[in-house]
């Protein structure tokens, strides 16, 4: 029997507030990006506009496109040069489109100031004002919704102190998802948010695998500190959190390695979610449903007029 | 073999033969080279001209309606969304416009020959266009946008133009301060509207340089939204430019403002070559009218002799021939500065009809085959690799308790695709990202039940009862954990947008059969494995 994690006994709860610090960070460094770079960098999916990808063959320098697209009116559009030779993103803003069709434009302006290149126009995404600002209400309707039910359900499952670390869990991991994608200076696009959905969707279930096993021991260890009975379902879980994210870590990474420049972000912004979800199921759920509940009874008994129990976890280990 | 085991494998069995059923012609389909599979695509039985030949295209269709679609992003093509604008229609035509102009961008499209396109209406007023496949996507957006309205009117002569003319620069004169009183100021003060022009109702025509066009028509748009200034007569450009002492610009034109005739009277429309005598060879819409549109163009001409009649299209003039005499055939051309391929969009605008109002695209999505192609490749073979991957890992980690695990991950594909084709879902690149991300989440069942009779035998439980306490055990577990993956699923189903949907369908379906396959079906296999022998180990 091939094992990697059997038996494993680690004291995650007692050394929890390490772990409050490092998202803390985490989330602070998300925070100070999206500050720097005046929030989520919007694709023209929710901002509006065009993005028009070219290949021209042979490759020619990216200040030529540039000097092209200035040529056809387009100023002050951004060009973006990709990593495979001669592919080029051009991104024209919604003022700078007055009643034309930017696209061929553009692909004339090239070929004709660089003759014996061949040019193409390998994909043309442009979304006028009013379906951005559409796009972008149904983005946060959708994300209210994922969140909204994946509560609802938690609640109705569980005892109500769970859902609220399993609630913080969840935005941790997509707040940090969205931190890297800022970080990177990667453009918040349709499929962003897809991934972003899909990481909440993720983070709840590696979260709810290890409740399921907390409130199976808490039966059985009645007796035990809360502290030890959620280390144990941890170590118990362990294996199996890390090999199922590891299977879906993989998937994600051949999408990521070889599913090309469409993929690429959504496959991302995938990866951070996934290793940040596997870790706060262990840490921030677990934990945070650990210090409610600490609270919560140490609440109880005051009001009972009984002295706190001490807040320190014994545990083994 | 138990009789409730025969029959949960007769189950599995029928059930994958119902699969293999369904993607049978998607077998098929992409097993046919490229050119045959555009012949399918095409096939329309409608069109057959005998019973053999009826046959042959049916069969195609069937074909091709059985096979899973690649979505847009995979073969090429291009998504509109187009918004009708009913800012100028009355409340009675606003009511059908949409379905209207959905009819009629359908018979555009139609004549254009694209295979399987889809129109779909979206909300109040948006009409959602998609057009697999498509290689000419700038002139399908003209075909598509082109409002077509034609009119006939009348020229109004030089006087009356004058007349409008005055008054206009009268209007203006005063917004810029009375200064127009003034005779004697410059004359960009006294003529604010005409001082821009260089002939002013000279022979019907009114001739602005290039640089002014806009100038003009910024102040005509000033005129129109005003209600307190009449307008009487309709405004149009010329729709090309032409020169006047050797600089270039266009002629303005003031028109009755109600049509004599609207285009659809219009019975047919063809491209010629041979149209206009000055310049042979260039190209040009000859059209023919119905009966009832033939007396009324005879009856105009009749009563308008040596006037010019204006055919007008979309709010520009194409031709402002003089009337010598009255025209009874009922046969027109409009010829101008058209490229060939104008002339056939024209030609087959006309013959579909006018939009009832203006269509704007406000959404436009379109993938160039050479992308569709690399993503396709690219989306394959990272799912190839990654399913590759995960079976390694399994195998190597779980032995032969693996190997079942990849039995239900591969029955799972199947039956998610079979699905799909029973669906006639589209597959997309983020679909293909859904599969892959499936793939790594299905085995997450198996590797939960696994987990668990490890520990059930490290508890010295017997082979069998580990087998089914971990079964019945984590099977809780799995039920939360796909039902809250599937909520994020179903809450990105709400998001509409084509590829995003791809993703969300292509995800819940996986979940959904994954919860089958992963657990009954590997069971089954535990089952039928455990009963023949006597057990006392197992390989997990």
């Amino acid at each position: 029997m091939l094992e990697i994690l059997h038996g494993v006994n680690v004291d995650w709860m007692g050394k929890r507030h390490i772990a409050y610090w490092i998202s803390g960070i985490c989330v602070l460094i998300s925070i100070v990006s999206l500050i720097m770079h005046g929030g989520p960098r919007y694709g023209v999916d929710f901002t509006g506009g065009t993005l028009v990808e070219l290949q021209v063959t042979p490759p020619i320098p990216v200040d030529n496109v540039r000097r092209a697209v200035d040529q056809a009116g387009f100023t002050g559009s951004e060009i973006q040069s990709l990593n495979i030779p001669g592919q080029y993103l051009v991104r024209i803003g919604l003022t700078e489109i007055h009643h034309v069709d930017p696209a061929p434009r553009v692909r004339e302006a090239v070929a004709v100031t660089n003759p014996g290149s061949t040019v193409e126009i390998r994909k043309v995404e442009t979304v006028g004002p009013r379906v951005g600002s559409e796009l972008r209400g149904s983005a946060l309707k959708a994300i209210f919704l994922a969140l909204g039910l994946i509560l609802v359900y938690v609640a109705f499952r569980y005892d109500w102190r769970y859902s609220l670390g399993a609630v913080v869990a969840l935005f941790h991991d997509v707040f940090i998802a969205l931190g890297a994608v800022s970080l990177t200076n990667k453009e918040v696009t349709l499929t962003i948010v897809a991934a972003l959905l899909t990481i909440a969707g993720f983070s709840i279930n590696d979260t709810i695998v290890v409740f399921d096993r907390i409130r199976e021991r808490k039966q059985t260890l009645r007796r035990e500190h809360p502290a030890k009975v959620m280390n144990i379902a941890v170590n118990e879980t362990l294996s199996r959190t890390i090999i199922t994210s590891f299977t879906v870590f993989l998937t994600v990474l051949a999408l990521y390695l070889l599913g090309g420049e469409v993929l690429h972000d959504f496959s991302f912004t995938l990866l951070v979610g996934i290793v940040f979800g596997t870790y706060s199921s262990v840490y921030v759920a677990s934990g945070l449903a650990l210090d409610t509940q600490l609270y919560l009874e140490g609440e109880g008994l005051r009001r009972k007029k009984a002295p706190a129990p001490t807040r320190t976890a014994k545990t083994r280990g | 073999m138990t009789p409730s085991d025969r029959r949960k494998l007769f189950g599995t069995l029928i059930g994958l033969a119902i699969c293999i059923w369904a993607l049978w012609p998607t077998f098929q389909f992409y097993a046919l080279s490229p050119a045959q599979r555009r012949e399918v695509l095409q096939a329309r039985p409608a069109s057959a001209t005998n019973d053999v030949e009826r046959e042959r295209l049916t069969k195609m269709a069937k074909l091709r309606d059985g096979a899973i679609k690649l979505g847009l992003d995979l073969q090429g093509g291009m998504y509109l969304l187009l918004e009708v604008d009913k800012s100028k229609l009355g409340p009675a035509e606003a009511k059908n416009a949409v379905d209207q102009a959905m009819q009629i961008i359908r018979n555009r499209i139609d004549q254009f020959g694209v295979a399987e396109p889809t129109i779909q209406k979206q909300g109040d007023n948006r009409i959602l266009v998609q057009l697999p496949g498509l290689l000419d996507q700038g002139r399908a957006k003209e075909l598509i946008g082109q409002t077509a309205l034609l009119e006939f009117k009348i020229v109004k002569t030089d006087d009356e133009a004058h007349a409008l003319f005055n008054r206009i620069d009268g209007y203006f004169a005063r917004k810029m301060g009375g200064a127009a009183a003034d005779s004697s100021g410059p004359d960009s003060l006294r003529h604010p509207f005409t001082g821009r022009f260089l002939t002013v109702a000279q022979g019907s025509e009114s001739f602005a340089l290039s640089s002014e066009v806009a100038a003009i028509d910024s102040m005509l748009t000033v005129l129109r939204a005003d209600s307190t200034f009449t307008m009487d007569a309709a405004i149009a450009w010329d729709s090309h430019e032409t020169e006047l002492q050797g600089r270039s610009g266009r002629n303005l034109y003031v028109l009755d403002k109600e049509p004599q005739m609207r285009g659809t009277e219009v019975a047919s429309a063809q491209m010629r070559l041979d149209l206009d005598q000055e310049r042979p060879g260039s190209p040009g819409v000859a059209f023919n009218l119905t009966s009832k549109g033939g007396a009324v163009f005879a009856d105009i001409t009749s009563r308008n002799v040596q006037r010019r009649l204006a055919i007008v299209l979309d709010n520009r003039v194409q031709s402002a021939p003089n009337i010598r005499e009255r025209i009874p055939g009922g046969h027109g051309s409009i010829t101008g500065s058209f490229t060939e391929e104008e002339a056939q969009n024209l030609s087959i605008v006309l013959r579909s009809g006018a939009l009832p109002a203006p269509v704007n695209i406000v959404e436009e999505r379109s993938v160039g085959a050479s992308l569709g192609q690399d993503s396709i490749e690219k989306g394959v073979r990272a799912g190839a690799v990654g399913t590759l991957l995960v079976v390694i890992f399994m195998v190597v980690y779980y032995r032969l308790s693996g190997l079942v695990a990849v039995t239900a991950l591969l029955l799972n594909i199947i039956g998610l695709l079979a699905a799909m084709a029973g669906f006639h879902a589209t597959l997309t690149l983020p679909g293909i990202a859904g599969i892959v991300l499936t793939i790594g989440m299905a085995v997450d069942a198996n590797v939960l039940i696994f987990e668990r009779i490890r520990e059930e035998l490290r508890n010295k439980r017997t082979v069998l009862n580990a087998i089914d306490m971990g079964y019945s055990r984590a099977w809780r577990t799995i039920l939360d954990a796909h039902v809250t993956t599937l909520l994020s699923a179903v809450a990105l189903m709400s998001f509409g947008t084509g590829p995003i949907r791809g993703f969300a369908i292509t995800l819940s379906i996986g979940l959904i059969i994954n919860m089958i396959t992963a657990v009954f079906v590997s069971k089954m296999i535990f089952d039928a494995w455990s009963l023949r022998r006597k057990v006392s180990t197992i390989s997990i």
